[in-house]
């Protein structure tokens, strides 16, 4: 068993005991949830270990994700390993507590001025009213830089995403960060690997979703036998498979290049807008076949689907959507012209 | 656990590599004259001369024993070759089938004799193979096959219908499905035999069945009293249903279940220019993230066959799910290049490419296993039959 295994069995025995999407209700939980979590040192897995982190590799913490989305559940985990990543780019410590990232809407840029004071509002940033600290992406100078900000700093209005979790906008007004650097990477680079990790997250959600509506259809009788044993609701849960295992390629593709890359280069462009765009697909066409194999009672609050779904929905806009990075794909493919396109596909 | 588990796997360095090699050898023939991609993609690509050097490349049953003309190679080499191939529509038809799927079914189930005899010829690309499966009354329900194989001295006798055999006009052999017994209560799928059939014994004859456009790719095969000898009976006796051998999960899964009209890809992205407007631009970006993850999924599946795992599901779903796509990718590129200007050069050239592709992609979803009967298979593996 190797180290991705490990880490990979302790989120799902922590998420297990304490992330039951079904059951987990309220702050309390929650709490208790992220504490163990915390513990685990799962929500540092990018920190190295000279600064207080777990110092797993990306392809470890990659797989926290997948792991993490098979649960589906609202903890600002994901937020906090990335913001973590994202300091780290600056060689800034990343503080104790929940954390979040900023910016996540692609529309939005952050600035600092004169005496490194940051301004500018980032909209959608997850969880960020729960968040002690928020990791700051933006431009001096033209020059990429990275900063903590206290979230007690920032102005926040409260939104939430289809699934009720927290998308705040996040204002800074001359907000003094309590530390600033020359970033390694560029806001390119953050909204990459935040499209890695959503991607991740989806694809693990997937997989639970085909899972839960599998084994529904093998326990709902109707007409006299259980309706997996129908025809119709055969192909369609084939069908879901498919978009579970495109979406588990393209996202697991995605986060390997990331993990063995030395740059954020054309390549892993290809990659990470790939998976972003067909896992956000495969999150439509997947959560409408498990929510109508489900009938009636998937449609239902009480019932679990939902918890998955709403989040397989939400999860499609934050670090770019389907259209956005089809577009942005779609002018680097054309830009190159068509003979390069073979080339570049099979170079994966 | 969950159902579905895929690893991303890469291709090896030697791997990619090897593409190079492959590269460079056909742009050589392609200015050689040996082939057009654009014509190839429309016209039968049968080609001895071409099957001859891709053998001598050492490019044909490339995975297998060198004692029987093999080069021990990877599967993933062997993908990177496929691939290859494809996307330049290179005329592959005389020796493809056999390289697939007749050759690693005579290195596990021939004698020795006929292995020695016979595989080293596929591996020159000097002998082509057809599958006779289907027959008038029994395609996807391969278990209703009636044409009969009865003993006589020294082997068999064989009567009856084989249809919609590929290639069965160049063909020098065939592997046969027979039914040498008949089915019992218990197992409707017992009774059925797997044979080498040489095509050029007495008895047969084969006619051609014209596809939509009007080409002949496909025959009707009747076998009249045809003589078998019994070394050709290929595995247990009445036992053909236990027979599907590991290249079945490669032949599912493989990169001609997407790469099978790309062309239509490529050619959409030349028409659309290099600036396309943001309409263009996001159907592109889709289209290519839809291949990507495609592809990948493949290479994984493949992959993972090759480090001894057994993704069953996973390569039925890259067979269904590639072929799907490729059944839209017509209609979808029409659409986007629905602005283009018609008289311009590259889209008279596109819409001729066009309307090959779309009258051919019915066929993709039928051939090899059709979604329904890849569907099923799936559902058995998610615990559902």
């Amino acid at each position: 068993m190797n180290d991705t295994h490990m880490i990979a069995d302790t989120t799902r025995r922590i998420f297990r005991e304490l992330g039951d999407p079904q059951s987990l209700r309220g702050d309390a939980d929650r709490q208790r949830l992220w504490d163990a979590l915390e513990t685990a040192g799962l929500t540092r897995t990018w920190i190295p270990e000279s600064l207080n982190g777990s110092g797993a590799t990306l392809a470890d913490g990659f797989e926290v994700m997948r792991v993490a989305g098979e649960f589906a559940v609202n903890v600002p985990l994901a937020e906090s390993m990335l913001g973590g990543w994202l300091l780290q780019q600056g060689s800034i410590a990343t503080p104790v507590g929940s954390g979040s990232v900023a910016p996540v809407d692609v529309r939005d840029h952050i600035t600092a001025g004169a005496n490194d004071v940051l301004s500018g509002t980032a909209r959608s940033v997850p969880f960020a009213r729960d968040a002690a600290w928020i990791a700051v992406m933006g431009l001096h100078a033209k020059r990429a830089f990275v900063a903590l900000v206290d979230r007690s700093l920032c102005r926040i209005r409260e939104h939430a995403n289809v699934a009720g979790d927290a998308r705040d906008a996040v204002g800074l007004l001359d907000v003094p960060p309590r530390a600033i650097a020359q970033a390694a990477i560029d806001a390119h680079a953050l909204l990459l690997i935040g499209a890695a990790v959503r991607a991740m997250q989806m694809a693990g959600a997937l997989q639970a979703v085909l899972d839960i509506s599998v084994a529904y259809a093998n326990q709902r009788v109707a007409f006299e036998k259980p309706i997996g044993k129908f025809q119709a609701i055969q192909h369609s849960l084939a069908k879901l498979a498919g978009e579970a295992a495109a979406a588990l390629a393209a996202a697991g593709s995605a986060a390997d290049a990331i993990a063995s890359a030395k740059e954020f280069d054309a390549g892993i462009f290809l990659e990470v807008a790939a998976a972003k765009i067909r896992v956000g697909e495969a999150a439509a066409t997947g959560a409408a076949i498990a929510h109508q194999v489900h009938g009636a009672i998937g449609f239902s609050r009480e019932h679990v689907l939902h918890r998955y779904t709403h989040r397989l929905w939400a999860w499609r806009d934050d670090f770019g959507g389907e259209s956005y990075w089809a577009v942005r794909l779609g002018q680097m493919v054309a830009g190159n012209g068509a003979d390069a396109l073979w080339p570049m596909l099979a170079a994966r | 656990m969950t159902a579905i588990q895929i690893d991303p796997i890469r291709l090896s360095a030697e791997a990619q590599a090897l593409r190079s090699e492959v590269r460079a050898f056909l742009q050589q023939e392609f200015e050689a004259g040996a082939f057009d991609p654009l014509q190839g993609a429309m016209q039968a690509r049968s080609n001895p001369e071409f099957s001859r050097k891709v053998g001598a490349r050492g490019w044909i049953g490339m995975t297998w024993p060198k004692r029987y003309g093999g080069r021990e190679r990877s599967y993933l080499e062997r993908y990177v070759v496929t691939e290859e191939f494809r996307v330049a529509n290179a005329p592959v038809g005389l020796h493809f089938t056999a390289d697939r799927q007749s050759g690693p079914m005579l290195l596990k189930y021939a004698s020795e004799r006929i292995k020695m005899e016979i595989l080293p010829r596929i591996s020159r690309g000097e002998c082509c193979f057809c599958i006779g499966m289907s027959e008038p009354n029994s395609g996807s329900d391969l278990f209703a096959a009636k044409t009969r194989a009865v003993r006589c001295d020294g082997g068999w006798r064989v009567r009856g219908t084989k249809v919609w055999t590929t290639g069965a006009h160049h063909a020098d052999y065939m592997i046969g499905l027979f039914r040498t017994s008949a089915p019992t209560k218990e197992n409707r799928r017992h009774g059925l035999t797997q044979f080498l059939v040489d095509m050029t014994a007495p008895g047969i004859a084969v006619h051609p069945i014209l596809n939509t456009l009007g080409q002949h790719e496909f025959n009707e095969v009747v076998f009249d009293d045809m003589f078998v000898p019994e070394e050709h009976a290929l595995g247990e006796i009445d036992l053909a249903w236990k027979q599907a051998t590991s290249e079945l999960g490669f032949e599912r899964s493989g990169p001609e279940r997407f790469l099978e009209i790309s062309y239509v890809l490529f050619e959409l992205v030349r028409v659309l220019g290099r600036s396309p407007d943001v309409r263009g631009a996001e159907g592109i970006g889709r289209l290519v993230a839809q291949l990507h993850t495609l592809r990948r999924m493949s290479v994984s599946v493949n992959g993972m066959l090759q480090a001894g795992k057994d993704p069953m599901l996973e390569g039925s779903i890259v067979k269904d799910m590639g072929t799907v796509w490729q059944q839209q990718l017509p209609h979808k590129a029409r659409d986007l290049a629905a602005f283009v200007d018609g008289d311009a050069h590259d889209r008279q050239r596109f819409d001729e490419l066009l309307a090959h592709a779309t009258a051919i992609v019915p066929k993709l979803t039928i051939q090899g296993g059709t979604s329904e009967v890849l569907r099923g298979i799936i559902a058995r593996g998610l615990g559902l039959r």
